[in-house]
């Protein structure tokens, strides 16, 4: 499994083609990356797991107001900690990448967007994901009333069974229609 | 046995269950078999195994997507009898259909390979499944050849692997062929995906002269080069004698005359031969199909596309999730620079608040009055402005006919270039001046952008085709010159003959230089020449506007801010920001104008491949270097298909002139390769009297009926109405069904 020092195995590579929608150059691109980020005495170990905030010194994560979500949302460490093997890594990169399919990201959008992991968007889900959206400042944020306007705007919109929250499947029905989302959802190494 | 079947396996994964996902895994069902040993990799079998002498079996599904959660009761194994636990699957032993089962499961396994990447597991358990089912294809696929046909079965599955692999490896050159990739990523990571999808757009016909330039230069250029006659054995092929000083020199040569003109470059030069060359190419065939060919192919290139950007966008114009849309979809993901973050976070916020306030309340159209007085009045300016630069240009056309029926040596270089001068400078300015119009007009951004692209496309084709128009002029002018020098020509001929003898004499031909023959004025190349001096000086001046408008301004903001009384990066001027829509119609127009001459000057496309190369990479560093992020940002997809319909629209009133004069206007007699016919695709209906057998041209004559050719047409017009009202009757459908689905769901909820 795993990666070792700084080459990759061959059929490593020929498997991780087949699972993940990039290619070989992207995959080789994302691993010297990867191996950039370790230290000296981490590189040789089997299978490295690179924490958070090492991961978010990236440039295409940097400035990404969700970035925490993201790492904790493809991460699979047992601490729940938001640290990345190099698996996690290029399971990030496939779902972002730009030959990923429609159902593939709205479901990964649905779980980064979903903040407190119960498996539905509720109001604290979208109210965080607005205070992230409009930025750290104060002046850009919404006062509470247009908060609640918003917010009762999207349910309305999008809750279809009326039960307050967003499920998955409304979820995708809404991103499917929508025009920008598979071309705005994408990272680049 | 059962304790194999409580076992869970790590396989399937459900979608779509209620909202359960999340970290946990979803793991399947599988009737495990009783009989089953394990594989080598200790997993579970799958039924198909149990092909070994089980008497029930429980046909599982192996759909890949959704399989019953069903609770792993032991109600499955109950029915299953106990089989020899004999591990390995005999495929001799097995009956038929047993046999078709397992070639079933060995095609299931195959599918839920391809599958695997688009499931949203985690990549360990990806793998685990990957390797397990490889070992299974594996395991049985060659097994499954024995009997009959098994070397035949072998031979297919290996070529199946092997093409898989290079389908794989192509798709990889494919990507990797990709010119400039990290340049636009440079691009989006700065400024977002509007103003790269200038870039990708400008990559894009960079694909589609590069094909233009293929067919001119591959099935036009080289042959007449490498297969006509040389330069200088015919007297088109030949500068005329008193044009001859002045051949080489730069001036002349920077404005297409001289040593330029009588090149493959231009229509004049091509010989009107049938056959050349010793496999006997047919060149004024070639000439023809080729113009025609790079109009086809740029219809079926630039519909395709806009076919593809429909489908991909669905219904896009669906208003009913406004909300979700901005709150899910409208942060950049390929933004990595903060600045450009900054920028996107404040148009976010502006966003939702205007959004929110046009929800509550309903527009209070205060003073509507004087708002659509104001509209009115300003569309009335711009129509003037229209009117006047029309007119300007036509003037200065005549005025240039007047200049060169002088001759050119008189005048200044102003003079001889006025016209693409004063084109390129309407084109530059007056966009501005709608600019300032439009701010009387107080409307929402989006819309004033929209008028703002309609208003500077009609100011566009206005310009184009007033110079067409003069161009016109210009033609009829060259074709009355023609006749009158074709009435000297036999004046010349004749006492040329007379000098040396008699007519019935067997004196010897005389030679006469080519240089010294006298010449038709070949309108043809005059077309050709104008369009070239159109897009160079075009070119030329967004150059020099780049650079003056975008560098010196930024050099100037940074250097003199340190001395000047206001801030002059904040307030006025500051740093330019990228205009993507005016950068765009300016490339369509460009691209316009290569179709409408491309016919006329084969050397069209590969100016335009040159002028696109090098205006990428000075585009790109212009704007990494003195542009700055825009501050409100617009959604870049829905300006998609409305390029490609404009691109569509120049298209196809840029094709119409050339058409008209094809069909319309005799070929000059002295040059070109339609010489002496009298129309210019009289080469068709030659080439298949005399290349074809006799029943093709029959076939043809039928075909071209007007009796055929009327129903024909007909039938197709009423097939596109049939498809417009069926698309229309599926789109109401589907607003019927949304209601009926929100209908059925809030019913269920009250029970």
């Amino acid at each position: 499994m795993g990666t070792t020092a700084s080459q990759l195995a061959k059929d490593s590579l020929s498997e991780y083609q087949e699972l993940t929608f990039l290619t070989k150059q992207e995959i080789l691109l994302a691993h010297r990356r990867f191996t950039e980020l370790l230290d000296r005495d981490e590189r040789n170990h089997p299978n490295p797991r690179v924490p958070m905030e090492v991961i978010l010194t990236l440039p295409e994560l940097k400035s990404n107001p969700f970035k925490t979500r993201i790492c904790q949302v493809f991460s699979t460490s047992e601490d729940k900690d938001g640290s990345l093997t190099f698996e996690d890594f290029l399971d990030l990169l496939s779902a972002f990448s730009d030959s990923a399919t429609l159902e593939i990201k709205s479901h990964y959008a649905f779980r980064i967007f979903d903040f407190d992991d119960d498996g539905t968007l509720d109001c604290g889900d979208l109210e965080k994901l607005v205070n992230c959206l409009t930025g750290e400042t104060e002046d850009t944020r919404l006062s509470s009333e247009e908060m609640r306007q918003l917010i009762n705007n999207i349910l309305d919109e999008s809750d279809i069974d009326k039960d307050g929250t967003v499920n998955l499947s409304e979820f995708q029905h809404v991103i499917s229609r929508s025009p920008d989302f598979v071309s705005s959802f994408k990272i680049v190494l | 046995e059962r304790r194999e079947r409580s076992r869970r396996r790590k396989g399937k994964a459900e979608h779509e269950t209620s909202g359960h996902e999340g970290n946990k895994r979803e793991r399947d069902q599988t009737r495990a078999n009783k009989n089953e040993e394990k594989i080598e990799s200790g997993d579970q079998l799958k039924e198909k195994e149990k092909a070994l002498g089980v008497k029930k079996k429980k046909k599982r599904r192996k759909k890949v997507v959704e399989t019953s959660s069903e609770p792993e009761t032991s109600e499955d194994g109950d029915d299953e009898e106990e089989v020899n636990n004999d591990g390995e699957v005999r495929p001799e032993l097995l009956s038929p259909e047993e046999l078709e089962k397992l070639k079933e499961a060995v095609d299931e396994k195959k599918k839920l390979i391809q599958s695997l990447r688009g499931k949203p597991w985690p990549m360990k358990q990806k793998l685990v499944t990957l390797r397990e089912s490889q070992l299974f294809v594996e395991k049985y696929e060659g097994a499954l050849g024995k009997g009959k046909g098994r070397k035949l079965y072998a031979y297919k599955v290996m070529m199946t692997k092997k093409w898989m692999k290079f389908q794989r490896d192509f798709e990889n050159f494919k990507i990797a062929c990709i010119p400039w990739e990290m340049k636009i990523k440079e691009i989006e990571s700065h400024f977002g995906s509007s103003v790269a999808s200038y870039f990708i757009f400008l990559r894009w016909m960079y694909g589609i002269n590069m094909i233009l330039f293929s067919l001119t230069f591959g099935l036009v250029m080289v042959p007449e080069a490498l297969m006509g006659r040389a330069y200088g054995s015919i007297p088109r092929k030949t500068v005329p004698r008193a044009e001859e000083a002045g051949a080489m020199d730069f001036a002349v040569l920077w404005d297409f005359g001289g040593y330029a003109q009588y090149s493959v470059l231009f229509y004049g030069y091509y010989n009107n031969q049938r056959a050349i060359g010793w496999f006997k190419f047919r060149m004024p065939l070639s000439y023809f199909l080729v113009g025609v060919g790079t109009v086809a192919y740029s219809y079926m290139v630039v519909i395709r596309t806009m076919a593809r950007n429909a489908n991909e966008s669905g219904i896009g114009d669906d208003n009913s999730f406004n909300f979700s849309w901005k709150m899910f979809t409208s942060w950049d993901y390929l933004i990595g620079n903060p600045e450009t973050a900054d920028n996107k976070f404040a148009s976010i916020t502006t966003s939702f608040k205007e959004a929110i306030l046009e929800e509550q309340e309903s527009r209070k159209d205060d003073n509507i009055h004087l708002t659509r007085f104001l509209r009115v009045l300003a569309n009335f300016l711009v129509l003037c402005c229209l009117a006047g630069s029309g007119y300007l240009i036509y003037f200065v056309v005549r005025r240039s006919q007047k200049f060169a029926l002088d001759g050119l040596e008189n005048h200044t270089w102003w003079e001889r270039n006025e016209v693409n001068m004063v084109m390129s400078l309407l084109g530059m300015f007056c966009p501005m001046l709608f600019d300032v119009i439009s701010t009387l007009e107080n409307y929402h951004p989006r819309v004033a952008l929209q008028w703002q692209l309609g208003r500077i496309f009609a100011l566009f084709l206005g310009n184009l085709y007033t110079f067409i128009i003069a161009l016109m002029d210009a033609i009829n002018l060259k074709r009355k010159e023609e006749k009158v020098v074709k009435y000297n020509i036999t004046m010349w001929e004749a006492t040329l003959y007379n000098g040396t003898g008699s007519e019935n004499s067997t004196a010897p031909p005389i030679t006469i230089h080519p240089a010294d023959v006298p010449r038709g004025p070949c309108w043809e190349t005059m077309v050709g020449q104008e369009f070239v001096r159109l897009i160079i000086s075009d070119t030329m001046t967004t150059y020099i506007t780049l650079l003056i408008g975008d560098f010196l301004r930024a050099v100037l903001v940074r250097f003199l801010n340190h001395c000047w009384c206001w801030d002059l990066e904040a307030g006025f001027p500051s740093y330019s920001e990228f205009d993507v829509s005016g950068n765009v119609l300016g490339l369509i127009f460009n691209q316009g104008m290569i179709w409408m001459g491309a016919f006329y000057a084969p050397c069209l496309p590969a100016l335009n491949l040159l002028r696109l190369h090098v205006s990428m990479y000075l585009q790109c560093w212009a704007v990494m270097c003195c542009n700055v992020p825009q501050e409100r940002v617009f959604k870049a997809s829905g300006s998609n298909n409305f390029y490609m319909a404009m691109l569509l629209v120049i298209l196809f009133l840029s094709t119409l002139p050339a058409i008209y004069t094809i069909v319309t206007i005799p070929p000059s007699f002295d040059c070109g390769p339609f010489s002496g016919k009298n129309r210019m695709f009289d080469v068709i209906q030659e080439t298949l009297e005399s290349d074809f057998p006799a029943w093709f041209s029959k076939v043809f004559s039928y075909a071209s009926n007007p009796g055929l050719v009327l129903p024909f047409i007909l039938l197709m017009v009423l097939a596109i109405y049939y498809l417009q009202s069926t698309s229309k009757s599926y789109k109401e459908a589907n607003v019927e069904l949304k209601k009926k689905l929100q209908m059925v769901i809030q019913r269920l909820d009250n029970f």
